[in-house]
């Protein structure tokens, strides 16, 4: 292969596959990235670009595979979410707050992708410390979505929080990329943008030296263009690290080659709740496809129930606030970031917090502050989490019987930019289907299934048990073959 | 409105975000939409349930009580918006 535009247009294993066959380098091959990323600013997916740390990696890549040495990864070019700290490059988070913040330090999961021998292309744009559906709430701007509705120019939003990986990778600009996943932050923006989205069981990926939003709930996990490229990523991110005390010491199976092809025996679960009042049609003509194509594979349809659904999105805009007021206490403009200068410390604090926080960042802080305030713990965080339990239980009743769920990924398809962007709870109800979720720990999947009558992509989910990621890819395969979709977005934005 | 002006000042404060006296009342309706949206919980049974405390049963680790990290003040510091001499520097909070 010379010619290096169609470098970009190979999934993560075929590049892996050319890069160990010494069809191009891994220079060659970051070096038409670079010229992707450079042709898309219109798209604001980087908050940084590191070209410079990026083909020095390439280099060593091209060293170790040369020497017949590679590793996992070696040679392939990646974008980091900015809420995953990396040494010496700026992590901001998307946030005003952690204005000029260089870590001296490498969160786990980028360490474990360099380690294997990922080349890292820079850093990703993102709802402001992942707080969002939409990447409206970055303050270095909206992300737009690489895809728009046929015949139209309106911008739309790539969904969020991860929207810049999400993009990022939809436009082929990265071979794939982190993010993180709280509430639906991967699974929604890869609905959103036609690519795959997982988010692996709580405790599979190390936290630490990741911006912490709702401690109890984020977890990390790769977007890519296929179901294999996040097997492919997933293997090379998880693993027990000390350094986070919910790091599951379990071993790691080789998600790669769980992938048979096939679903023959599995039972698949469609709980009745997920039929929500006024999805569109062509969300509900989805789903009942995707269970034809299970039934194809050799998998079992279930009816399920899922009761406490509904109280999912309200338990956890108790949560995650409450769990983001204080983990967010940290930046007081004293060790790092912004601080706005006054001669009262405690004016000082009140004014960084007030400029370095968005809106969206401090209604949640003082949704937070006040639900833990004396007096409401019990009647709010409490009270949720008892729920919590209960949404738990229902999924475990559930597993008793199926091995895995199918549902859409989200209620509707990508929207514009500030469409909903002065209704919270409207906005909050985009993470309906992925929210439970995060709230009972597993394992989630979405992959596209098809487009909309108006030309844009909608995914399923995939839920699985708890450490049962195995299974999910498996399914995922399965049905990613079944619905073949291969669209991709046309590059507008190189004319911009 | 389960949530008022002066609670939103409270709460602010407690937060430590200063908010103009302008911007009480509109946050004032803002979070009260989602507490009332919240508090559509409260139809749930949840006298004898446990909260939820992890996902996969796991025990909290332990280690030895020994030091395994740190001196290096120069990377602490590192980033500060003000520091001297390795330490943070912050407004004077002693009379």
């Amino acid at each position: 292969m010379t010619d290096n535009s169609e470098l970009t247009d190979l999934t993560l294993a075929q590049a892996r596959d050319g890069l160990r066959g010494k069809a191009f380098t891994a220079r060659e091959l970051t070096q038409s990235y670079l010229n992707a990323m450079n042709d898309a600013d219109a798209l604001n997916c980087f908050i940084t670009k590191t070209p410079d740390k990026a083909l020095a990696m390439a280099d060593e890549a091209d060293t170790r595979l040369m020497r017949g040495e590679g590793r996992p990864l070696d040679g392939l070019p990646l974008g980091i979410k900015d809420l995953f700290c990396t040494q010496d490059v700026l992590t901001t988070a998307g946030s005003h707050i952690l204005d000029g913040f260089t870590p001296r330090y490498e969160s786990t999961v980028t360490n474990n992708l360099w380690q294997d021998g990922a080349v890292m292309l820079g850093k990703l744009n993102m709802d402001e410390f992942a707080m969002g559906s939409s990447n409206e709430n970055s303050y270095y701007g909206p992300v737009t979505n690489p895809w728009r509705r046929s015949g139209g120019e309106t911008k739309l939003v790539p969904g969020g929080s991860s929207g810049g990986s999400a993009a990022a990778v939809a436009a082929g600009l990265v071979a794939a990329a982190t993010g993180t996943d709280t509430g639906g932050s991967i699974r929604q923006p890869a609905a959103f943008t036609g690519i795959v989205g997982m988010k692996p069981t709580y405790g599979r990926c190390s936290r630490w030296g990741i911006v912490a939003f709702a401690s109890s709930l984020d977890q990390a996990g790769p977007l890519a263009r296929s179901v294999q490229d996040s097997a492919l990523l997933l293997t090379s991110m998880v693993g027990h690290d000390p350094k986070d005390s919910t790091s599951i010491n379990a071993p790691v199976p080789d998600f790669e080659s769980a992938m048979t092809g096939e679903m023959k025996g599995l039972r698949v679960g469609i709980p009745k709740e997920y039929r929500v009042e006024g999805m569109p049609e062509e969300i509900d003509r989805y789903w009942r496809q995707g269970m034809d194509w299970c039934r194809a594979a050799g998998a079992e349809i279930v009816d399920i129930s899922l009761p406490h659904t509904r109280y999912a999105l309200p338990a956890y805009y108790i949560v995650a606030p409450a769990e983001a007021s204080s983990n967010l206490a940290r930046y007081d403009g004293v060790r790092y970031g912004l601080r706005c200068k006054s001669d009262d410390i405690t004016d000082m604090y009140e004014q960084t917090r007030s400029q370095g926080f968005g809106d969206e960042v401090k209604r949640r802080v003082l949704m937070g502050t006040y639900v833990l305030s004396a007096g409401y713990y019990d009647a709010y965080y409490l009270k949720a989490q008892k729920v919590r339990t209960l949404i738990s239980r229902d999924f475990s009743q559930a597993f008793n019987k199926v091995d895995l769920i199918l549902t859409p990924t989200a209620p509707d398809a990508a929207f514009g930019i500030g469409e909903k962007a002065n209704d919270p709870i409207s906005m909050y109800l985009n993470d309906v289907f992925t929210v439970p979720v995060n709230l009972a720990g597993l394992p989630g999947l979405s992959l596209p299934v098809g487009l909309n009558a108006q030309g844009l992509p909608l995914g399923l989910q995939l839920i699985g048990k708890a450490l049962d990621e195995e299974t999910l890819f498996r399914a995922g395969g399965a049905l990613e073959e079944a619905a073949g979709f291969n669209a991709t977005p046309t590059r507008w934005w190189r004319d911009v | 409105m389960s949530v008022n002006k002066d609670t939103v000042r409270k709460i602010a404060h407690l937060a430590r975000i200063a908010e103009p006296e302008e911007r009480l009342e509109p946050l004032a309706r803002e979070l009260s939409t989602i507490i009332d949206w919240v508090e559509q919980l409260d139809e749930v049974e949840t006298e004898d349930v446990p909260p939820m405390t992890s996902t996969v049963a796991i025990k909290l680790p332990l280690r030895d009580d020994v030091v395994t990290d740190g001196g290096y003040p120069e990377d602490i510091v590192a980033n500060a918006p003000g520091s001297q001499d390795q330490f943070f520097t912050v407004p004077k909070v002693l009379e």
